[in-house]
């Protein structure tokens, strides 16, 4: 069954992919993906997240639930932050778990790029001059497309 | 009807609150708009491009012509940036 969860709290992506991959059985391949803060600009300080709960988990269930009927899959994982996130710290992780590892890539894929325009989250960066919502990309709705 | 109205990132900055409360007979989101920008100058700058507005009701995304009957919580919100 696809887990998730939405946190304030730091996690370890490593920890988090090695518990993942232990608790599959007979699956052949898993692909993850973790989101860092990056500095773009230089002078980011961190990231501000805001989401709204309850539509956030119902719209992260459902897109698990798309991908679980567009794929044959074992397994996925979604870890989503919300609340401060500093340079360098983990943002979200995706980890899917398949048979075969084209299943894997193709959910994760779709996952990340469904979690990016479909979830409610935005996110504000913070740096000394004062802080700034992230306008939303026209490349990331057009991602979508390919699906 | 009584609607729970929540308003998330600049749109919340820009109004000044969450979410309120809002009494309305509005039929669809777009009346509904329609209301909330006639109240106070800062709804009405909030709302004036809807190109760069999203919104849910009952936590499923729509569009603004969506009816409101049966509703019960209406969201307003940039497009998202998640990931």
């Amino acid at each position: 069954m696809p887990k998730l969860r939405v946190q304030t709290e730091e996690f370890d992506a490593g920890g988090e992919l090695n518990l993942f991959t232990q608790s599959q059985f007979g699956m052949g391949a898993v692909v993850s993906f973790s989101g860092i803060v990056r500095d773009v600009t230089g002078g980011l300080q961190s990231l501000e997240i805001e989401h709204y709960p309850g539509m956030t988990e119902r719209a992260i269930e459902s897109i698990l639930a798309e991908a679980v009927s567009r794929w044959d899959l074992g397994d996925a994982l979604v870890i989503h932050r919300y609340g401060s996130i500093p340079v360098g710290a983990p943002i979200m992780m995706v980890a899917t778990a398949a048979p075969h590892r084209s299943d894997a890539f193709q959910a994760a894929e779709f996952l990340m790029d469904y979690l990016k325009s479909r979830a409610p989250f935005w996110k504000k960066e913070v740096t000394r001059q004062g802080a700034d919502w992230v306008a939303a990309q026209d490349h990331d709705e057009d991602a979508l497309k390919r699906w | 009807m009584k609607l729970d109205v929540l308003y998330f990132a600049w749109l919340r900055e820009r109004i000044g609150l969450g979410q309120e409360c809002v009494e309305t007979n509005a039929e669809t989101v777009s009346d509904l708009v329609e209301e909330l920008r006639a109240r106070e100058d800062r709804y009405d700058l909030a709302f004036s491009d809807l190109a760069s507005v999203r919104v849910a009701v009952d936590q499923e995304l729509t569009s603004f012509d969506a009816p409101l009957s049966d509703a019960r919580e209406v969201a307003f919100f940039p497009p998202m940036t998640g990931g």
